[in-house]
């Protein structure tokens, strides 16, 4: 199964909603709750990513009997220093953003716990590709 | 015990319709930061907290918390109460601090 989804950057009131969406079609086909969760927290931790930081962007997901599979390609600045992003505590977030609770620094290192692979690429300038990969055990 | 019990237990005030008030309450978490949130609550955990606003019902529905206890009296616009009846999430208000609401849950949960 594949799902496609366009975000747009900066709208706090829908973000999330691709999240959502692939959420309700987990639990349709009967898939494990803490499967679903796995899943439903490390591609929202993403999702707003792109929202707060990538000027939106595209997320592709593909699922299978083995595993889901999501590709996350925003249209941001890119991330100079991805070891540095990943560090808990590290945010760029506004102090907005951090009034509505998010830029605690713990986004990138959510989607690793959660994720049984994570791959972030990026340039500067050019956006950067976060890809997840969640194993149907 | 379910989100009606605690409802009533607790004196929490219903914003919105009756939507998942027969949903189990087994636990609880504290929290304001929405990543620590989502690294910690466990589903079936009703959530305690003063962030309320669209993106804390996102937050619900992705961990699979039972229901959002907003401490201080603290009140949602009336897209996020909609958004909430609509995701069958019940949203609670009351004037008391998080810790004493998290004290009474705790007790109820004994």
């Amino acid at each position: 199964m594949r799902l496609h989804y366009e975000v747009e950057g900066e709208d706090f009131l829908r973000a999330g909603e691709a999240s959502a969406a692939v959420k309700r079609i987990l639990k349709q086909l009967g898939i494990s709750t803490e499967y679903i969760r796995k899943v439903a927290i490390a591609m929202y931790e993403a999702e707003m990513n792109m929202v707060i930081h990538g000027k939106g962007g595209e997320i592709d997901v593909t699922l299978t009997g083995e595993k889901i599979e999501i590709t996350l390609k925003d249209r941001g600045l890119g991330i100079p220093d991805i070891d540095l992003a990943m560090q808990e505590g590290y945010s760029t977030a506004s102090a907005q953003i951090r009034e509505l609770g998010f830029g605690a620094g713990m986004g990138l290192p959510n989607i690793k716990r959660y994720s049984d692979t994570l791959k972030i690429t990026s340039k500067c300038g050019e956006g950067t590709m976060v890809y997840i990969e969640v194993l149907l055990k | 015990m379910t989100v009606r019990e605690m409802k009533e237990s607790m004196h929490l005030k219903l914003l919105g319709k009756e939507t998942g008030m027969d949903e189990e309450v087994k636990g609880g978490y504290i929290g304001d930061l929405l990543s620590f949130v989502m690294a910690h609550a466990q589903s079936k955990d009703a959530w305690i907290t003063v962030q309320g606003h669209m993106n804390s019902i996102a937050v619900a529905i992705m961990t699979g918390v039972s229901a959002i206890i907003l401490a201080q009296g603290v009140v949602p616009n009336l897209e996020t109460i909609e958004k909430a009846n609509e995701e069958k999430i019940s949203i609670f208000t009351s004037e008391k601090s998080s810790f004493e609401l998290a004290y009474e849950l705790g007790k109820l949960l004994e």
